[in-house]
């Protein structure tokens, strides 16, 4: 609860509560929905990469699988959505800690070239499992209904993902400095010496693998929602590297940094939209320009650059 | 009369941490062949040896970083030959690793509440505050990441985080390597600090003059055998021990 007055926090409400008056059309407030909804998936995946060190390039395979699962439940088989995905996100962790054990006990590259797999494993299965997916031409999906209450209109979306946001930022901010983030970052930083500090290391990194993925299930399912029509390409290559963008650009291990980065990432091709397919080029030469200049991130950079110009 | 040898081991000194016959290997290179050492109540063990003779390797194995492929560790008489290092940290293991290890990007302070890691008592802050006290340095810096402390300060900090842990030994691998030698000499004085508490003690080091100066009893190691055990003094009378490694 303490996290929850922490003055970084409620300047993040602040601005979230604000952002609404300063809309000026429904498109803008979409491209807010789906900030929101990455930086969810980018602060667990954070939670793996910046935190624990170990670099995933396929974590949109659980998004779509959260999308998938609530997809399928909703319309082939009538579930309720919100127990749809309740039942996605557990399933996604099952499937995770599954494949956690092994992938785990890889490093370094090999560790990225194994969740590459699992990704491109999970695209051609909801390509080809047509009957329950549809799958290249993808599904509709219905609206998002508690009870018979249904959530329509952006503006009720905008409220229901900003403050699943400040949710996610509250659990990676109280993660971060308990003894279990501490022993996460200490696996990134030498597991050996995480290893002699008494921290059992793989269970550790399969137990942050699992939550980073359930981060990215719910996403999913909302964002199956949201869209109301899903297509295997959420599991994709692009997705994937675009969610390892957000985590690298705005900062390894810094919650901020890591919604900034989302901001950035999903915001970015919105503004260079009008230079018709120019746009990537701009997006990728202020990637290059953030790796070359700031490699930690940007907002650890500056915070350095703070923290040295105070002292 | 006993002799100084049973004196120094004797049945006194109840053993807390016993190696026997231990191997190991990394891949089908054997770098242990049957080493025995023991570590009694509140002693002080020195182990010397040349680059490459296996000290870091025995200390790798005796906290669960390699697997050994024969004999046996046990600490106060129960067998951990086989035990995860998270297990043996919690039955009392408790190693600075060569190179210091610290958490550079984490601050000071995370770096030692780490070492406290394994502990669930209420007592962690009192240890942290005994800890500057012990170390002010530390205190001093304890919001700076423990990357951009000096090499001797990253030692020291080294030590008080493995001390967090409250261990029943402590494995110390090269403290005073890379280090100038005014820090050397404090870092040997936090040593002598840590054993005057009853810390029992196994320090692997090439500094050998120092190392058995403050040693109870010491070993010799060579390419992966004990060749030469005794008292530090006896050692350091010792003609092959003052050739090879006091350079006299």
């Amino acid at each position: 609860m303490k996290t929850f007055i922490r003055p970084s926090v409620l300047i993040v409400i602040f601005v979230l509560c604000m952002l609404p008056f300063a809309f000026p059309n429904a498109y803008i407030v979409d491209v807010a929905i789906r900030i929101c909804l990455a930086g969810i998936v980018a602060i667990g995946l954070n939670l793996l990469m910046g935190f624990a060190g170990q670099v995933s390039i396929g974590h949109a395979a659980f998004v779509a699988l959260g999308a998938y699962a609530s997809g399928v439940a909703t319309i082939r088989y009538g579930w309720s959505p919100l127990f749809a995905l309740a039942v996605g996100a557990v399933g996604v962790a099952v499937l995770a800690y599954l494949v956690a054990k092994p992938i785990l006990r890889l490093r370094d590259h090999t560790l990225t070239m194994a969740t590459l797999g699992l990704g491109i494993i999970v695209h051609m299965v909801l390509v080809n499992e047509v009957a329950w997916t549809g799958g290249p031409d993808g599904m509709a999906v219905g609206p998002m209904k508690i009870g018979d209450w249904v959530l329509k209109g952006e503006m009720s979306w905008y409220a229901l993902v900003a403050c699943l946001l400040v949710l996610a930022i509250v659990i990676s901010l109280n993660l971060f400095s308990s003894p279990a983030g501490r022993a996460l970052r200490a696996l990134h930083g030498s597991e050996v010496a995480a290893a002699v500090m008494g921290v059992n290391v793989p269970s550790f990194k399969v137990r942050v693998f699992v939550l980073s993925a359930v981060f990215a299930s719910i996403a999913g399912s909302l964002t199956a929602h949201y869209n109301s029509f899903i297509t295997p390409s959420l599991a994709g290559f692009m997705p994937s590297v675009e969610l390892a963008t957000m985590v690298v650009v705005g900062g390894m291990a810094s919650t901020f940094g890591v919604v900034l980065g989302a901001c950035l990432v999903v915001g970015l091709p919105q503004v260079f939209g009008g230079f018709e397919g120019f746009e990537m080029v701009f997006f990728g030469l202020a990637l290059m320009l953030t790796v070359i200049f700031m490699p930690k991130g940007i907002v650890p950079s500056f915070a350095q650059r703070f923290a040295k110009r105070k002292s | 009369m006993p002799t100084s040898h049973e004196h120094a081991i004797g049945a006194l000194a109840k053993p807390v941490l016993e190696v026997s016959n231990l191997e190991a290997a990394y891949g089908r290179i054997q770098v242990l062949h049957g080493i025995n050492i023991k570590v009694g109540e509140g002693q002080l063990i020195s182990l010397v040896g040349a680059n490459g003779a296996g000290k870091t390797t025995l200390l790798k194995a005796i906290s669960g970083l390699i697997e050994v492929t024969g004999g046996t560790i046990t600490l106060f008489g129960d067998a951990i030959t086989t035990a995860p290092p998270d297990r043996r940290v919690r039955a009392g293991i408790s190693l600075v690793p060569e190179g210091r290890q610290v958490f550079a990007p984490l601050s000071v302070e995370d770096n030692l509440r780490l070492g406290a890691y394994t502990r669930r008592d209420n007592e962690r802050e009192i240890d942290l505050e005994r800890m500057y006290e012990l170390f002010p340095i530390l205190k001093q810096r304890r919001r700076l990441a423990a990357g951009m402390l000096s090499g001797g300060q990253q030692q020291m900090l080294a030590i008080a985080r493995a001390l967090m842990a409250r261990p029943k030994v402590l494995l110390l691998d090269e403290p005073s390597m890379g280090l100038a030698p005014r820090l050397v000499q404090e870092i040997f004085e936090v040593i002598s600090n840590c054993k005057s508490k009853g810390i029992p003690i196994l320090l692997v080091e090439q500094n050998a003059l120092a190392a058995l100066s403050i040693a109870d009893y010491a070993y010799v190691l060579e390419t992966g055998k004990v060749t030469v055990e005794g008292t530090g003094p006896e050692l350091m009378r010792d003609d092959k021990v003052q050739q090879a490694y006091l350079g006299m």
